[in-house]
């Protein structure tokens, strides 16, 4: 299975629900694609859900990386929520811990854009 | 499956074409040997991201997605000896590429500050980290061989 986007509004919080795998191919592409897609809406707070993420291979970082930059380019926020023990791992071996902000449960992380 | 006088349990050899649906295929291949010598499902995990990371490198840094270029990708599960230490299931994997060769040193340190934000060159940092011994050297006549290396401890066997 390849990633699953969905949207949803949480206040003025846009949270994405991500499933599946994001690796090289078409599920970094799908995700690329919805961010870009996002930020250029005009969605300045976005909070990524990755709960249901079972893998994600090192283009898939690169995807989140270039989600962030994007989302900040345009002036916006993104921040990630729902971290598995398998993505916390690679965030802490990648040393991009310290680039994001995560939370463990949505209500604090929405709370948390002001 | 048999068990040979050096160890070997398990081969899969494959001379591969440098599409992305191999790396797929050598990722399940690799995932399949590990399940059945019985690493546990953290280690299935981290031995499948090391070998797609290698496999990506082998696919479209060295060969291009070249139709010419071959990817030769091999894994082993045997029982290994070391002086001293009790037995161990050892998982061993070759992918060679046919393309121009790759120094180290080239690709930019990940985790230095000003690279943190990059979009790519994250691969390697990932294969050191998720195996036991990783090693990169020139292929003969050309291009890259990596083997990615990975140990069990053998359990012992309950009432022996």
């Amino acid at each position: 299975m390849s990633v699953k986007l969905t949207n949803r509004q949480v206040g003025d919080v846009t949270v994405i629900d991500a499933a599946g795998r994001i690796t090289l191919g078409e599920g970094a592409s799908a995700f690329r694609e919805a961010i870009r897609d996002l930020a250029a809406k005009g969605n300045a707070k976005v909070l990524l859900n990755l709960s249901e993420i079972t893998y994600i291979d090192s283009s898939g970082i690169g995807e989140l990386v270039s989600g962030f930059t994007t989302v900040r380019n345009q002036g916006g926020v993104l921040k990630l929520v729902g971290l598995t023990k398998r993505v916390q791992d690679l965030l802490q071996i990648t040393k991009l811990y310290t680039v994001f902000d995560v939370y463990d449960d949505e209500a604090t992380a929405v709370k948390s854009f002001g | 499956m048999s068990q040979s006088n050096d160890g070997e349990i398990q081969r899969v050899d494959r001379l591969l074409d440098s599409t992305l649906e191999n790396v797929d295929l050598a990722e399940a291949d690799v995932t399949r040997l590990a399940e059945e010598a019985g690493f546990d499902e953290e280690d299935l995990h981290r031995i499948g991201i090391a070998v797609r990371e290698s496999m990506v490198n082998a696919v479209v840094h060295g060969n291009h997605y070249s139709t010419k270029k071959k990817v030769h990708f091999s894994v082993v599960h045997s029982v290994v000896n070391h002086d001293g230490e009790p037995p161990k299931d050892c998982l061993a994997v070759v992918i060679e590429d046919e393309g121009e060769g790759f120094q180290k040193q080239e690709v930019p340190d990940p985790l230095a500050e000003e690279n943190l934000l990059r979009h790519s060159g994250r691969g390697l940092l990932l294969i050191e980290a998720f195996m036991d011994r990783f090693v990169i050297e020139p292929r003969t006549p050309q291009g890259t061989r990596v083997t990615l290396v990975k140990y069990k401890a053998r359990q012992a066997t309950p009432g022996a």
